[in-house]
């Protein structure tokens, strides 16, 4: 992958290995994996080239008259005003070409609203927050709940704030936890967002729908080709509008099946680790990985978040001596702020590692009453709740 | 005897001094104010887009924070939308309407003083926000909801929006005013040159839109402070509901931001053409057929928010129906230019690239309207490409164009041709460096408002950085030809353009203080 770097900077621009990258010529748009996203590709090329067309026709005599008539060549103009043959062949010719762009337009768009489930298919869940995906197969269950994740990005502060490392090929396109879908299955999408607007965009199977608060948009696809397909979201919804891919994996009916099985099993083990006896250290460990691809965007790495906005955990009162409200702030959120609920996005381990990091870090260890949080006082947390 | 001359001057010219333009009632000086306001604005918002291109040069946050980077990139909307294009279209309605209708002045002066002046109100109290806690607005200028109710300091952004809606109502009714009232006698409406034509249009669809827009401030306002749910789901509200009632405001704007640009650019063309323009009341049909479009298409900026089939499908074949007088449009601009006797001055040559390159902006617009393909291109730099090609070279190249072709008429100096077309070329090129490979990157998917991007995106985006450089700069060039002309240049005649047609030709250069205190008869002899 052909990237500028910031030293070569407009001199790599004169340069012919720049040029002749492959990049250059990705100016279109992709075909797609899916049956629909081909038809839509064939649309979009045919409007293109009945633009093309039309801009030959018009700019061409537009050229020819603005040349044939200068001034040095045609001392005296004419004074026509009007010719009403000629005005009305070009309301008509126009209309009817609208008629056909529009005809083939209409049929693509009723098959694309086609939304029944269908047998054999299934029904992903997706919800969009700020500022992360949570996928939840809403036919498979763990325990009594469907299994669902979260999806964050991956890809390294360095690579992009201090622009120190350099950047990976699926810059900005990589994440934890992609979503695993079988091929040749159609599949619905049920699209919906836990704060503010986002758009679930996915070029290859030509769906883009927003995920909006209350509602439930629905987009439907089957994939023709397994492979990994890499997509964003389109909505502005806040800071890190830029920082929240979709990253989609297709694969075989039975590399499906084993990736559920693996889910499943998963989950099963936490219930196991919130039993352990868990150190200062281990928590600290897990408390910071988490923090930094959790929380540190808005709280900032240093804990000190951002006047206005984000309020700081360095120092905060509420770090320091309460951690009862501490461990509700995390599990129910803020309402009416954009600190989210960490109840679902966080098993209990991972929620008592992040909350005693929280607590341990920039000097809070000193400054207040140091108390750490184990796995067992968010379990007894959601025992009172219910 | 010197006395008595003194007085008799004073009582006809201008005040002297700051005053002057704090009470001034006439309407060429309150033009000129629009004018240098939405100029100095324009360089605003236009040292804002050249942070956002610097920001996006390369991948990664080289300059700013993504909140920064919301902040510019919402702030370059707004300042361009409400400072930049539309005070520039209404300077230009307050020295031209009067002039090319032959009125002594607006209908209603003291108001029109007062419309001006709320503008730089309005946009201190938005800008100041710079200097809070929170910071400017970051939202994106479409403001939806529920991420702007949420937003820091959105209480100033509100009020500015509001001081802005009420200065162009203002400036609307004025406008309308003086169109219905003030025509010299024998000038019919269908007489009317096509300049106060778009005016009249687009006043109405101000006053028709502007209370939409401060409806929806308002409800954005009391669910930020007084505990509403109109657009909070959690509440019972509906956050489409926003977007219905923004684009409902929003499409028309769109239109007012353009239709006078239809009339500039008629007026130039036939001028260098040596022609009348050609279908002069089908061009009048067709800005009335798409003012009339503009206000059943709006839920097209909306095809990815779930609007059942029946929706989708009235909202792109309405929006269709738009490029059939827009065709019409451009067509008659093609035909007034045939067989004429053209030359190629610096405002002609503005006018014609605002031809072919808002065309070009039809184009993407056409592809856009096509819902199963919009799908893929809505919210990519594909409709940042569209909607740049039809505002930059569409609504500011017709401003140029305009500023070029009347400033011999306001300064009764000629500016240095030579400058005027290095400023146009240095213009078009950077615009199309800028603007044309943004088609590319929105096709292979990047989204808009990004403050970083993947790495397949890199080099058109750096491409793109230079044209805007380059656009940006070439905007000092544009203030230095027009300060040039302000203090000296070639004398120009009252007529200037050899084969300018209207009324705003018969007054000398440059135009009086009071032009028509008795107005002219409009015979069928009458150039218009």
């Amino acid at each position: 992958m052909a990237y500028m770097k910031k030293e070569l900077g407009l001199l790599t621009l004169l340069t012919l290995p720049f040029i002749s990258s492959a990049d250059w010529l990705d100016v279109n748009m992709p075909v797609g994996v899916t049956d629909i996203s081909e038809e839509v590709f064939g649309l979009h090329m045919l409007m293109f080239w009945i633009m093309i067309a039309i801009g030959v026709v018009v700019f061409g005599v537009l050229f020819y008259a603005m040349w044939k008539y200068r001034r040095s060549n045609n001392k005296t103009a004419a004074d026509f005003e009007e010719n009403h043959k000629l005005e009305i062949a070009w309301t008509v010719v126009p209309t009817i070409i609208l008629i056909l762009m529009a005809l083939p337009a209409s049929s693509l768009l009723k098959k694309m609203y086609d939304h029944e489930a269908e047998e054999g298919g299934i029904d992903i869940q997706v919800i969009g927050w700020q500022w992360k995906w949570q996928y939840k197969y809403l036919d498979e269950k763990v325990g009594d709940k469907p299994l669902s994740f979260f999806s964050n990005l991956t890809t390294p502060s360095d690579q992009y704030e201090t622009n120190q490392a350099t950047k990976g090929e699926n810059y900005l396109l990589e994440v934890d936890e992609e979503v695993v879908v079988p091929i040749n299955t159609p599949i619905r999408f049920l699209i919906t967002s836990n704060d503010v607007i986002h758009s679930w965009y996915m070029s290859d199977f030509a769906v883009k729908q927003d995920a909006i608060p209350g509602f439930i948009n629905v987009a439907k696809t089957t994939i023709n080709e397994p492979g990994v397909y890499r997509g964003n979201c389109t909505e502005l919804c806040g800071e890190r509008h830029a920082y929240m891919p979709v990253v989609v994996r297709a694969v075989k009916q039975d590399e499906y099946q084993d990736w559920l099985q693996s889910k499943k099993d998963a989950a099963e083990q936490v219930a196991f680790l919130t039993e352990k006896d868990w150190t200062l250290a281990e928590l600290m460990e897990q408390g910071e990985e988490i923090y930094n691809t959790r929380c540190a965007a808005c709280h900032q790495m240093n804990g000190a978040g951002i006047p206005g906005f984000y309020p700081a955990l360095a120092g905060s009162d509420l770090v320091l001596y309460d951690k009862p409200k501490h461990i509700e702030i995390l599990m129910e959120g803020v309402r009416g702020s954009q600190m989210q609920s960490f109840a679902e996005q966080l098993n209990e381990v991972e929620m008592a590692s992040v909350i005693t990091f929280t607590r341990q870090s920039w000097g809070n260890d000193r400054a207040g009453d140091g108390e750490i949080v184990i796995p067992k006082d968010i379990v007894e947390y959601k025992q009172k709740d219910s | 005897m010197s006395a008595v001359v003194e007085s008799h001057d004073h009582h006809h010219g201008p005040k002297k001094g700051l005053l002057r333009w704090l009470f001034t009632t006439n309407h060429k000086d309150i033009g000129t104010l629009y004018l240098w306001f939405s100029f100095l604005m324009f360089l605003t918002g236009g040292a804002m887009a050249m942070g956002i291109r610097a920001e996006l040069f390369e991948p990664g946050l080289q300059l700013m924070d993504p909140i920064r980077y919301n902040q510019l990139v919402t702030m370059h909307g707004l300042i361009m939308i409400f400072g930049g294009v539309m005070p520039a279209f209404v300077g230009l309605a307050n020295w031209l309407i009067p002039m090319q209708i032959g009125a002594p002045d607006m209908a209603l002066p003291r108001m029109n003083n007062l419309s001006f002046w709320l503008l730089p109100a309005a946009f201190t109290i938005l800008l100041s926000t710079a200097f809070m806690e929170g910071g400017m607005p970051g939202f994106g200028w479409t403001f939806y909801a529920p991420l702007s109710t949420n937003y820091p300091n959105i209480a100033y952004f509100v009020f500015a929006i509001h001081i802005m809606g009420i200065s162009s109502i203002m400036g609307s009714i004025n406008v309308i005013v003086t169109i219905m009232n003030m025509r010299a006698p024998g000038l019919s409406l269908m007489k009317m040159p096509l300049f106060v034509w778009s005016w009249l249009i687009t006043a109405y669809l101000l006053i028709a839109v502007m209370p939409v827009l401060a409806g929806a401030v308002t409800m954005l306002l009391m669910d930020a402070y007084f505990g509403t749910s109109f657009f909070d789901a959690a509440g019972g509200g509906d956050p489409v509901l926003f977007q219905h009632i923004f684009w409902f405001f929003g499409h028309p704007e769109v239109y007012i931001m353009i239709l006078p640009a239809f009339g500039i650019t008629s007026h130039i063309i036939s001028t260098f053409s040596r022609k009348p323009l050609f279908g002069h009341s089908s061009m009048v049909y067709a800005m009335v057929s798409i003012a009339v479009l503009s206000f059943v298409v709006w839920a097209h900026h909306m095809f990815t928010v779930g609007m059942p089939l029946v929706a989708e499908l009235f909202f792109m074949w309405a929006t269709m129906l738009i490029a059939i007088p827009t065709g019409v449009k451009v067509f008659n601009w093609v035909a007034t230019i045939f067989k004429g006797s053209i030359t190629y001055e610096t405002p002609m040559l503005f006018a014609i690239a605002f031809v072919v390159l808002f065309t070009i902006g039809g184009f993407s617009g056409l592809m856009l309207a096509i819902t199963p393909a919009d799908f893929q291109y809505h919210d990519t730099y594909f409709v940042v490409a569209h909607f740049h090609y039809v505002l930059v070279p569409g609504a500011v190249f017709s401003i140029m164009a305009a500023v070029y072709y009347w400033l011999p008429k306001w300064t009764g100096n000629m500016y240095d041709e030579k400058m005027g077309k290095l400023h146009f070329w240095l213009s078009f090129i950077g615009v199309n460096v800028t603007f044309f490979p943004q088609h590319f990157v929105g096709l292979a998917g990047m989204p808009r408002r990004y403050a970083d991007y993947a790495l397949q995106f890199a080099e058109w985006n750096a491409v793109s950085s230079i044209g805007a450089f380059l656009f940006g700069l070439s905007q000092l060039l544009f203030l230095y030809i027009i300060v040039k002309a302000v203090m000296a240049g070639k004398k120009a005649t009252p007529e200037v353009w050899d084969g300018a047609r209207g009324l705003e030709w018969t007054v000398d250069s440059p135009a009086p203080y009071h032009t028509f205190e008795v107005p002219p008869k409009i015979t069928e002899q009458t150039k218009l």
